[in-house]
């Protein structure tokens, strides 16, 4: 296994003709990597390339990480089918690679009588998508199952395969059987301008110029300006930013199931959601900003989730929080995917994936595949890649700390750092030492959970810097 | 979970001060086989890296020692907290207590048996008696609430002792120290130390309850931290004064310092019943918590008093703990709770003890919301006053003020809550 993962200095595909990769995919969050995943498995030289230093760190690394049965999908778009498509895919996926899910199941609550009529009509709409195993359910079977909800719940549709995955572990499964598969990713590598000629794209980036073949825009927030590289002016990228709370680990038996709003005029709403690491997330928000920076969380954001939150599970608000973080969407204004293949161009553009996106992103990587085939790419027979486990960091599941055996074949497994989270010292020196490695704390946190807790580093955070600072300086 | 089974006497989890103290105490009572467990590769607790004085002293005030930074007299007095950890190590080894670091206590497997991870693997540890000494921590930025980005800088006064007394860690080049506690002045200190420039040191409370040494270092009050910013890195501190006026301090540091809270995530996940006010086990004067043979000691209790105190617990929690070794222990389930009402913020111990016993010290410890001079304190039972004193000196947030318990033996075991009330 050859492994290409560079974070500085000049881009060289090793051995191409003249240095030019086959396909280029520019942005590594959950769409880009599983896009470079699928080219994995051809003889192809593939880049997958990222403006930031680890992948998945734009809209993927911070969303309300629900694997969607796509049950409220716009019937007959894109969307839904790659949502439907991708499910399926994305949850045996996960069972292979050990990437944390939990089918918790979703119980859209109605608080007033025009949501509970609101219920058959999107039972119906689920059925359309096909999904047929979702119910309406009466105030006190909702109340049996969820005992917390605040008081006025009338009902509920039950949509039972409704289910939470790690974000985080997702797109790094990907990229890490992307690399493995022969893959180069170039990280910190920001792309400024594009030249296309008769055969050849030549990206100017901030580590220098990169030449393909083949380009797949798939640049989250950023995939309308790299369009543009391309002389279109299609879709527009606003950042729709969404903050949300993550509860201490302790709020975790106040919440059974993904607590959704009925859909009203103002969008999806704000949920409550147990999460794979066994918080409770309350969120998201839904500001349409024109700042594709603007990550920041807001004393109103806040307040109103706190609003919301009280009237959904009231006993939520005693406990403590954990986090507070915001995310932004790409939203485009146009209500589905913006996928798009320009035959002359030798190039797809992967736009507008909003937060299906990492339900989807599996079944997007085969879309794009054969959309790249039809502009002119053969990418000949594909191959089966290694076997890929990635470390387990679900709640729900024997973690190391937990792991008789492990521990005994290896003492670090039993000595932890992190105490909040629970986090061995052999895991965070696995994660150091990974095929994609993380180039910050953050990152290393998104790769363990270490210093992700109650405590946020009071009690780790100095032994966890040092191990990061004595492994990568 | 597999693991080895196991049973003691005595199980102390949390080897701070008020662990250590239970443990050498006990173990010198000859309770049997005493075992304090310790997550932490090394014991001692949070005074390992506090490296200012007043830890041990005579009047044993390390609190107010805390802020060696202001000059306090009672600074010179007592050690520094690595020494007072090592001494508070030491004499527990002495006495025969059993100290193990790095095993962490994960859960419970019955009502006094613990599942512990170490790196000699997994144990369920079952114990005549379980005292419960996990101490506290500061909150978090996450957990105040403190909106805007999320870049490198913040730290808890806890995780900057660490980075810079332990590690030895690079911190920044300006900093500004949020909070107006004793550990805040320690956070200034450690700034210090660590040759950072400390910008300013805000607070929200219109007067501060301690002053600074450094006359140079602007003392912002009434001002409250709406947002951090920056990106790779912290570029600023926001704030909103009370006039409304707003700043911003540049810098690349911020330390959030106070607002401690009990670590009570075994207790919790033992079932045993907290206290609204101190988040902390109810608890009694004889430190029973409303779980059978679990007792707490520390700042687990009452978040947060300076390690003389905890250490002060971690002893007295011996004759309850030897009562109920040896089968003389009151019966449970006399204890009333008492409650306090605001601007009161908590009273500790919050459950009476049996047979009217007294806390120690023969007080009450209660925290304040806000500024009281000279507080009348009223304690009442279903309507009848058992109790009314003033006080002679101002209540202060941030620093405990005591009750006398002379009225501990009038209450009544068959009425309900006792209320403390203060103006």
């Amino acid at each position: 296994m050859t492994v290409t993962l560079t974070t500085a200095g000049p881009l060289h595909p090793d051995g191409g003709a003249e240095g030019t990769y086959d396909v280029t995919v520019v942005g590594a969050g959950v769409v880009g990597a599983a896009v470079a995943r699928e080219l994995a498995r051809h003889r192809l030289r593939t880049a997958l390339i990222d403006a930031a230093d680890d992948i998945g760190d734009g809209t993927s690394k911070a969303n309300t990480a629900i694997l969607h049965t796509g049950f409220d999908a716009v019937p007959g778009s894109l969307e839904a089918r790659l949502v439907r498509e991708g499910r399926d895919l994305l949850a045996a996926y996960a069972t292979e690679t050990g990437i944390p899910v939990e089918r918790v199941g979703a119980l859209l609550v109605a608080w007033d009588e025009d949501q509970l009529a609101a219920l058959p009509g999107l039972r119906d709409k689920a059925a359309r998508n096909g999904y047929h195993a979702s119910r309406i359910i009466d105030a006190e079977e909702l109340r049996a199952r969820e005992p917390h909800l605040g008081p006025g719940a009338l009902g509920a549709l039950d949509v039972p395969d409704e289910s939470i995955i790690c974000p985080w572990t997702t797109p790094l499964a990907f990229a890490t059987q992307a690399v493995r598969g022969g893959v180069h990713l170039h990280l910190n590598c920001r792309v400024l301008d594009i030249t296309t000629d008769a055969d050849t794209h030549t990206l100017t980036t901030s580590r220098g110029p990169l030449r393909t073949r083949f380009l797949v825009n798939a640049a989250g927030l950023h995939a309308d300006e790299v369009d543009r590289l391309l002389g279109h002016d299609v879709f527009t990228v606003t950042p729709r930013r969404g903050q949300l709370v993550v509860f201490d680990k302790l709020a975790r038996p106040l919440v059974s199931h993904i607590l959704l709003p009925v859909p009203g005029p103002a969008g999806k709403g704000v949920l409550v959601a147990p999460t794979v690491f066994g918080n409770v997330l309350l969120g998201p928000t839904a500001e349409e900003l024109d700042d594709k920076t603007a990550t920041g969380s807001t004393a109103d954001g806040i307040r109103f989730l706190r609003e919301k939150g009280r009237r959904i599970v009231p006993a939520l608000l005693d406990e403590e929080v954990t986090a507070v973080y915001a995310g932004l969407r790409a939203a485009t204004g146009q209500e589905d995917y913006r996928i798009q293949e320009y035959p002359g161009l030798r190039y797809v553009a992967v736009g507008g994936i909003r937060s299906t996106g990492l339900t989807a992103s599996m079944a997007i990587g085969r879309h794009v595949m054969e959309l790249l085939t039809a502009v002119g790419l053969d990418p000949g027979e594909p191959h089966d890649l290694p076997p890929l486990t990635m470390p387990g960091l679900g709640e729900a599941f024997t973690r190391p700390y937990r792991d008789a055996a492990l521990i005994a074949g290896d003492p670090a497994y039993g000595t932890l750092v992190c105490h909040c989270e629970q986090v061995s010292l052999g895991e965070i020196r696995d994660a150091l030492a990974s095929t994609i490695p993380p180039h910050s704390p953050d990152g290393l946190r998104r790769r363990t959970r270490a210093r992700g807790g109650r405590c946020q580093g009071f009690y780790c955070g100095a032994a966890v810097r040092a191990l990061f600072e004595e492994e990568r300086p | 979970m597999t693991g080895k089974a196991r049973e003691v006497d005595v199980l102390i989890v949390g080897a701070g001060p008020a662990g250590l103290a239970a443990g050498a105490e006990l173990a010198a009572a000859g309770a049997g086989r005493v075992e304090i467990l310790e997550r932490e590769q090394e014991a001692g607790g949070i005074p390992r890296h506090c490296h200012h004085g007043g830890f041990g002293g005579r009047v044993d005030r390390s609190a107010y020692a805390w802020a060696s930074a202001t000059g306090s007299t009672y600074a010179r007095r007592g050690t520094t907290g690595p020494s007072y950890a090592r001494r508070s190590v030491a004499a527990a080894a002495a006495a025969g207590a059993a100290l193990r670091t790095g095993v962490t206590a994960t859960g419970w497997a019955g009502p006094r048996t613990l599942e512990t991870t170490g790196p000699a693997g997994l144990e369920r540890i079952t114990a005549r008696a379980v005292i419960l000494a996990t101490g506290a921590r500061e909150r978090p930025r996450g957990a105040r609430l403190i909106p805007g980005t999320r870049p490198p800088g913040v730290y808890t006064t806890g995780e900057l002792q660490q980075a810079v007394h332990l590690y030895g860690q690079r911190i920044g080049t300006r900093a500004v120290v949020v909070g107006d506690e004793p550990v805040s002045h320690a956070a200034a200190a450690t700034l210090h130390a660590a040759g950072v420039h400390l910008v300013a040191v805000v607070t929200d409370r219109t007067a501060p309850a301690l002053r600074l040494r450094n006359p140079r270092v602007p003392l912002l009050t009434g001002a409250t931290v709406t947002e951090l910013m920056g990106r790779t890195r912290l570029s600023g501190v926001a704030l909103r004064h009370d006039d409304g006026r707003t700043t911003t301090l540049r810098c690349d540091t911020v330390v959030l310092t106070g607002d401690f809270v009990p670590d009570h995530e075994l207790a919790r996940r033992g079932g045993i019943l907290l206290d609204p006010g101190t988040r902390g086990p109810a608890y009694d004067a004889a430190h029973r918590t409303s779980l059978p043979g679990v007792f707490a000691v520390g700042n687990l209790l009452h978040a947060v008093e300076h390690a003389g105190y905890a250490a002060q617990e971690g002893r007295a929690v011996a004759v309850p703990v030897l009562h109920r070794l040896a089968g003389t222990e009151e019966p449970a389930g006399g204890g009333r709770r008492i409650v306090v009402d605001a601007p009161l913020r908590w009273i500790a111990p919050n459950v009476t003890g049996p047979d009217g016993t007294r806390p120690q010290g023969d007080r009450f410890v209660l925290r304040t919301e806000r500024r009281l001079p000279r507080p009348l304190l009223v304690v009442s039972q279903d309507g009848r006053e058992l109790h009314r004193q003033r006080l002679r000196a101002a209540a202060v947030p941030g620093r405990p003020f005591h009750l006398p318990a002379d009225w501990a033996d009038r209450v009544d075991r068959d009425g309900t809550a006792v209320r403390i009330t203060a103006r």
